[in-house]
């Protein structure tokens, strides 16, 4: 350092190409991140635009009231909605509540040790997991072992298995995103561990929660291969038994044990026939779902913007 | 060193911590311990009982031993400064008297830290932490309120108690907040988020949320090092008028603010007590050349 010339460094006209050659480099930065991710836009426009031109003569009514058919102009994706959304409330249901209270315990609860780690690197792990692996899963454990046969809940369960690290993944950064001068602050007060963790760490953080809930179901509803490997059916004229009864006790959870389908096999059914006709509704029935999937998304923006705003550290 | 009629040394006050505490040990109805004061203009000496009486404290993280057998009396109802330049040990030593470091794991405490008149060990192992927490407050050093809103982070400590009813609730939140200083300002904001307070106004309601609950002792590490001067005389102020109604221990970066606010003050350097004594006779007369060299600036 010594050794330089102290001036070296005050040339005004080479400080200003310097830092024009600098600023252009950040120019063309900006350029690449522009083009990639319009591009990215473009062919995601492009998909959608695509199907909903193919599907658009099959957006009535009627396709949604009614069930598959062997005429394409009479077939409908009644049993299929149902279905996903029959199946998305079992795996919110089973995948919520655990994914939640395994984060909890990993960051609030679990001492530091190697046990620990070993779970947090297989959590992580896990959401890279092949769905077709998490079928295979199930087919054993849930459809034979468990003898639940090909039914919603069979499905629910595996999709919640498969997006249990999703869920647990998001919410434990929810979770760390509390700054631990909060957990002080309770602490401090004569709050057990529970108390700061029902009254302030959870309600904190489940604007990341909630997001992580509905990234993960986004996933499960688009899956297909790990439904197919169960067993669901392709072709099903009949809706699961209501969980609305007229009579005492009013609701009923025989559902969950009824043959179902769902939106992904009722696509991938009609694509995979020869009639020109069932491809429209193939391309109808996945403008439906990537519709459903992108509502489900832009509900998960707009309650992370709600609590962020509410929450501002 | 009750006995002693002029301003006591640190040495006798360790002399004399050791004799009421060896009681203790032996019959339950131990007699609170005393320590002295100087009252400022007339140079009389008063006797006051003792709060809580640190004895023989060893702290350590793992293997590292962070506090180093360390012995002091805190006056009952009186402001008693830690002072000392970082990483002294200051804020682990506060952290002891309400079992902050029981959060963390591989900590370890020795020696005792006595809760008079009830002669409760704070650190013996067989003491809930939750407990002497609920009974020993603490303001911690960046205003931390919880995103809630005003009303609710006062009221927190009392729903924890299992307050439930309404007006119980609102008339404690007041007085606290009188008692912070702070009631004028929000008074028509207590339903709105104490995120859109002030800085010291976030602090002044973190003083509040920890009176609400009447503890025993209140701590502070260091309050004010987030605040600007004008937040910072608010809180001192408060600070001064608190003495009447809960024996304050404060950590402080700042020695004048030590010094305004301090009737007692403790030096410590890498973990052990250098002085302790009277604040007036630290920062007018002290009886260590580290003390003197700290508080004339020459490091820290």
């Amino acid at each position: 350092m010594s050794a330089a010339n102290p001036a070296q460094y005050r040339n005004v006209d080479a400080l200003r190409t310097g830092l024009s050659r600098r600023k252009m480099l950040d120019q063309v930065f900006v350029l690449i991140g522009l083009i990639v991710m319009l591009g990215c836009l473009v062919i995601l426009a492009i998909l959608f635009i695509d199907l909903v031109r193919d599907g658009a003569p099959r957006f009535t009514l009627d396709f949604f009231t009614s069930f598959a058919s062997r005429h394409a102009e009479r077939a409908g994706i009644l049993a299929a909605w149902v279905g996903t959304t029959l199946v998305m409330i079992v795996t919110a249901c089973c995948a919520v509540p655990v994914g939640v209270a395994a984060a909890i315990y990993l960051e609030e609860y679990a001492p530091k040790n190697w046990f620990t780690a070993i779970i947090e690197i297989n959590v992580t792990n896990l959401a890279g997991v092949p769905s077709i692996v998490y079928g295979l899963l199930a087919l054993g454990l849930f459809v034979y072992q468990f003898d639940l046969g090909q039914s919603i809940v069979a499905a629910g369960l595996t999709l919640a298995l498969l997006i249990l690290p999703i869920v647990i993944v998001a919410t434990r950064e929810a979770i760390r995103s509390v700054p631990n001068s909060i957990r002080e602050a309770a602490y401090g007060l004569g709050a057990t561990r529970w108390e700061v963790t029902k009254d302030h760490v959870l309600p904190y953080s489940t604007g990341g929660v909630l997001t992580g809930m509905i990234l993960g179901l986004s996933r499960a509803i688009g899956e297909t291969a790990p439904i197919i490997t169960i067993g669901a059916l392709s072709f099903i004229a009949f809706l699961p038994e209501s969980p609305f009864k007229s009579e005492f006790p009013f609701i009923s959870f025989s559902w969950l044990n009824d043959p179902f389908t769902v939106m992904p096999i009722q696509m991938f059914n009609w694509v995979s026939r020869p009639d020109q006709a069932f491809q429209s509704n193939a391309a109808a029935a996945g403008a439906i779902l990537l519709g459903m999937t992108l509502l489900m998304n832009g509900v998960a923006i707009w309650i992370r913007y709600r609590f962020r705003k509410k929450i501002n550290w | 060193m009750s006995e002693s009629t002029d301003t006591a040394s640190s040495a006798a006050a360790r002399k004399g911590q050791e004799t009421p505490l060896q009681k203790d040990a032996s019959g339950r109805t131990a007699h609170t311990p005393k320590i002295s004061i100087t009252v400022d203009d007339t140079r009389k000496v008063r006797t006051l009982n003792v709060k809580a009486a640190v004895d023989s404290l060893n702290f350590y993280y793992g293997q590292h031993q962070a506090l180093k057998n360390l012995t002091i009396p805190i006056a009952d109802r009186q402001v008693t400064a830690l002072i000392g330049p970082s990483g002294c040990g200051k804020s682990t030593f506060l952290r002891c008297f309400n079992r902050m470091h029981d959060l963390q794991p591989d900590t370890r405490y020795e020696g005792s830290i006595t809760l008079h008149p009830d002669n409760l060990n704070l650190v013996g192992s067989h003491v809930d932490p939750i407990e002497v927490r609920m009974r020993i407050g603490m303001v911690f050093q960046k205003p931390n309120p919880f995103p809630k809103s005003v009303f609710e982070n006062v009221a927190y400590g009392l729903r924890l108690r299992g307050v439930r009813n309404r007006a119980t609730l609102a008339e404690e939140v007041e007085k606290a907040l009188r008692g912070a200083a702070l009631w004028d300002e929000v008074k028509d904001r207590l339903p709105d988020s104490a995120l859109a307070l002030s800085g010291g106004q976030m602090q002044r309601l973190c003083i509040a949320r920890a009176l609400a609950t009447t503890p025993e002792i209140l701590l502070f590490d260091e309050p004010t090092s987030a605040l600007d001067p004008i937040a910072t005389a608010k809180i001192e102020e408060l600070i001064s008028t608190l003495r009447d109604q809960v024996t304050v221990l404060i950590v402080t970066h700042n020695m004048q603010q030590a010094a305004r606010v301090s009737d007692y003050t403790a030096f410590m350097y890498l973990g052990e007590l250098i002085e302790f004594d009277e604040a007036a006779k630290i920062f007018t007369n002290p009886s260590k050349k580290a003390t003197e060299d700290y508080i004339t600036g020459r490091y820290g």
